[in-house]
């Protein structure tokens, strides 16, 4: 009996290991990838970045997903037309040498590079960016090349009417209208160049087998723990100087920077704030901070109640002590006084900020005929922000302050979904929002956050709902200038008018901070939020 | 006791069903759109709109409901949203990782909990006893993820004994065949991974063990105490009998099935995976999966994990009743 008890004991547990195994048995895929890593990590030596995150890519196919981490990765992996130089976001050749505008602004003819090839050893032509533009129309799910062109259920190329391949090495894009952020937003990893071969080989499998032209050649990803590049030895650029990439998934923000300190990783990202302190005094680690390309602002209605008043938004702007107000971004933050981040070119530097200085913001309530004060709502969202980290105390902070100008403002706290539709719709005096930039053109923060043809209640970027015909002209005009020049000055002009009009309290541009360690050079983050490692040195 | 457990494996088919509305329901009233987590909060109403449309979100719940349980009558466990891999590829790589941490935090815990729990009882109000019970209380309040934080403190940064997070260091290589890296290792004869895999494994195995062993070492005591004063221990005491065999052979198996009760439920739970033993040690398992999942609505991970960890639990249960047969042979299952 008891034999038999056993018996049955065992083949029970042997029931329960068959469902676990029954799930891993399938995983044939990675096995085959780690024969190829062992191959590809002899030799290689210590020469290896380790870049710890706190969260896996969900794809590596970067046409379909909007998650830094994944694009993180892909940025290594893949060239786009464009890209953006080492510092800043204008842009340098890539895979297209030169580039040229009809005047008319609709045809952009670009000459592509000749002699690269992709890793799976195919070679790259004109046909093969067709290819890509094309696969980018078929779906929805191509996010970003709907959301930046414009495609709508109906329209799925959105402003790009066609694209030809006009010689073995040069493609011509035919737009409907003219569209002077086109190169920059060529320029966004998420419209890197795949090689057309492996898409039809591994069909719905290809988002975790990604082939490209750029400096890193993928080798493997085991989910949740790591993925790992090796360097592309013909690459047409700057052949990287570390053999192998590997990229650490370590949720904790406390355990992954103790991982920088005991050295079992390079860099990292994500820091605890208040980790910051020890790391800027270790000897063996180097903070790097990341240029902005988000902003973080209050917004105020202007089309309800005193906000109408442009006084009444240039005393608010006064009456509140930014300086304090940064302190609750725990030594993130730099305090914002235009629209657009210093490290976008068109950058307006000269614009002086309004200051904090409650008299004369007083003065100006009392011009306005608001001396015995006024009520306003503030709406904030609940859940921090990468350009926000606390907006709830932000908004006590607002609250209190403006108590000094008689204002009393009243809190209206919304998940973030509920915030988003509450303010697109207008409800709100005063809110909170934010905005991270996706091609580094000025147009993608002006036009989008402060243009009247985008204060559509609804669907508002501009939740100030801040018309001004005059700043509409010079935005318009500055989308179909082709002059880069031109184009900068346009944008200056545009951000005194802002500056003037006051639709907006800003309030600071988030520099997240990196932990690198010391034996790691050339570390240069972009402010895209992710930048190739083919330039970085181990020593 | 074969038509028992054929009974039991019978009965899993009702289980799993109410899991499964239960599992349904629950992530469909959850507000939240998976749409939206795919396309990020840029995505326009119409890109949202083709999406669900793309992958059927649109569909009443019932025919949603019913799509998913044909899947699953066919061995089909669906695909991600997000990441569009097969659900039972993704499961595959994570739960030998839950399946080896919870096995080694589990063998930890019943070894010192019993032991511990045993001598407590023996040498009741001893030196050892109050150590070991305000330890115990101690180690069933702590808050791991603070546990957790502190040991790679120490043993990781200020020591250096130990790796301070993940499964395997970079520069080893091991051929994977089960994905628990212990036994993978031994198949391969690989004796370096094997060092390196077991030095990984310490620190997150002992963190998940100290409730699990608090559990166990406080069950143990009060259940042994109980036994030590039946009459049949003092007899055994009387005819002379070593004390080692009285409190091992005699007590210690009566004491056991409110122990292995525990013992049961605590291991079903953690093969559940321990979200943040999970995430402080970087341990890629099923329960960082399962939560990643429902923080992005990936509704077919969801489903499909908790449908998976639903036969787990009820086969530990399974066993657990079994093993009650062994340590007491009155008990018939039949």
């Amino acid at each position: 009996m008891k034999n038999k008890a056993l018996w049955m004991l065992f083949s029970l547990f042997a029931l329960m290991l068959l469902v676990v195994a029954g799930c891993s048995g399938n995983d044939e895929a990675s096995s085959e990838g780690d024969s190829d890593t062992e191959k590809a990590a002899e030799g290689n030596g210590d020469n290896t970045f380790v870049f710890g995150r706190g969260a896996d890519s969900t794809q590596l196919d970067p046409s379909k997903v909007t998650d830094g981490e994944s694009i993180y990765v892909t940025n290594q992996i893949y060239d786009t037309l464009v890209r953006y130089k080492q510092e800043g976001t204008e842009v340098k050749p890539a895979l297209a040498t030169e580039w040229k505008v009809s005047d008319d602004g609709l045809k952009w003819t670009f000459q592509l590079r000749e002699g690269v090839k992709f890793h799976d050893g195919t070679d790259f032509t004109a046909e093969d960016v067709v290819f890509n533009f094309e696969r980018w129309t078929e779906s929805a799910e191509y996010v970003y090349y709907g959301y930046m062109f414009g495609a709508t259920e109906d329209d799925m190329g959105g402003i790009i009417e066609k694209v030809e391949a006009t010689g073995d090495y040069e493609v011509t894009f035919t737009l409907s209208e003219p569209n002077a952020p086109f190169l920059n937003t060529l320029a966004m990893p998420p419209f890197g160049i795949a090689s057309p071969d492996a898409i039809k080989k591994h069909g719905e499998e290809y988002f975790k087998n990604p082939v490209g032209t750029g400096p890193f050649v993928f080798e493997e990803w085991i989910p949740d723990n790591k993925i790992t590049l090796s360097k592309n030895e013909n690459y047409f650029g700057e052949v990287a100087k570390v053999d192998e990439v590997v990229f650490r998934v370590i949720p904790d923000n406390g355990a992954r920077f103790m991982e920088l300190q005991a050295g079992s990783i390079d860099a990292m990202n994500g820091m605890n704030p208040q980790d910051l302190d020890t790391a800027e005094q270790d000897v063996n680690l180097q903070i790097i901070r990341r240029p902005s390309m988000n902003v973080s602002y209050m917004a105020m209605n202007t089309q309800k109640g005193p906000l109408q008043d442009k006084k009444v938004r240039q005393a608010i702007n006064l009456a509140i002590d930014k300086k304090k107000l940064l302190t609750l971004f725990e030594g993130i933050g730099k305090p914002a006084k235009n629209p657009l981040p210093p490290s976008l070119w068109g950058y307006n530097d000269e614009i002086e900020d309004y200051g904090y200085d409650v008299e004369k913001a007083k003065q100006l309530l009392a011009e306005a005929g608001y001396a015995d004060g006024m009520e306003l709502t503030l709406y904030t969202m609940s859940n921090p922000r990468p350009y926000l980290p606390q907006p709830k105390f932000a908004a006590q902070a607002i609250q209190e302050m403006l108590k000094d100008v008689n204002i009393n403002v009243e809190i209206v706290e919304n998940e973030w979904d509920a915030h988003l539709s509450a303010t697109e719709n207008g409800e709100h005096d005063m809110a909170f929002l934010g905005w991270t930039g996706d091609n580094g053109d000025p147009d993608n923060f002006l036009y989008v956050l402060l243009d009247k043809d985008n204060a559509k209640k609804g669907s508002a970027g501009n939740i100030a709902f801040y018309k001004n015909d005059e700043l509409h002209d010079i935005l318009k005009k500055a989308q179909t200038e082709l002059d880069q020049e031109k184009r900068v000055e346009l944008y200056k002009e545009a951000q005194v008018i802002i500056h003037e009009d006051a639709p907006w309290f800003p309030i600071a541009h988030t520099t997240p901070p990196l932990a690198v360690s010391k034996d790691v050079k050339n570390y240069i983050p972009h402010p895209t939020g992710s930048e190739p490692f083919n330039h970085l040195e181990l020593k | 006791m074969l038509n028992y457990i054929i009974r039991r494996l019978v009965s899993l088919i009702p289980v799993l069903i109410g899991v499964s509305i239960l599992a349904f329901s629950l992530m469909h009233l959850v507000p939240g759109d998976p749409a939206r987590s795919i396309l990020g909060e840029k995505a326009t109403e119409a890109q949202l709109e083709a999406l669900r449309e793309e992958l059927n979100l649109n569909d009443p719940y019932i025919v949603q409901y019913g799509r998913f349980m044909g899947q699953i009558a066919q061995g089909d466990l669906g695909n991600s949203i997000t990441s569009k891999e097969a659900v039972i590829v993704e499961i595959g790589s994570r739960l030998p990782a839950t399946l080896e941490l919870t096995l080694f935090a589990m063998g930890i815990a019943v070894l010192v909990g019993v032991l511990a729990g045993v001598i407590a009882a023996v040498k009741q109000y001893s030196w050892f006893d109050n150590i070991s019970m305000s330890g115990a209380l101690f180690g069933v309040s702590m808050p791991i993820f603070w546990l957790g934080l502190m040991m790679i403190w120490l043993f990781a940064v200020e020591l250096n004994w130990l790796p301070p997070s993940g499964r395997l260091s970079n520069d080893i290589e091991l051929q994977t065949i089960t994905n628990l890296y212990l036994l993978d290792s031994i198949l391969t004869l690989n004796g370096e991974a094997f060092v390196n895999a077991f030095r990984h494994l310490l620190m997150p195995g002992i963190a998940l063990a100290t409730i699990p062993m608090a559990i166990i070492a406080r069950m143990t005591r009060s259940s042994m105490l109980e036994v030590m004063k039946q009459d049949y221990i003092r007899t055994a005491n009387a005819k002379g009998l070593a004390s080692r065999l009285v409190v091992f052979q005699h007590a210690l198996k009566n004491a056991a099935l409110p122990v292995l009760t525990v013992i049961g439920l605590q291991f079903g739970f953690l093969l559940g995976g321990a979200v943040l033993t999970e995430t402080i040690f970087s341990w890629p398992g099923v329960g960082r999966y399962v939560m990643d999942a429902i923080l992005s609505r990936d509704y077919p991970v969801v489903q499909s994990t908790i449908l998976i960890v639903a036969v787990i639990f009820v086969l530990v249960n399974l066993i657990t009743d079994l093993l009650y047969t062994l340590f007491d042979p009155r008990i018939k299952l039949d």
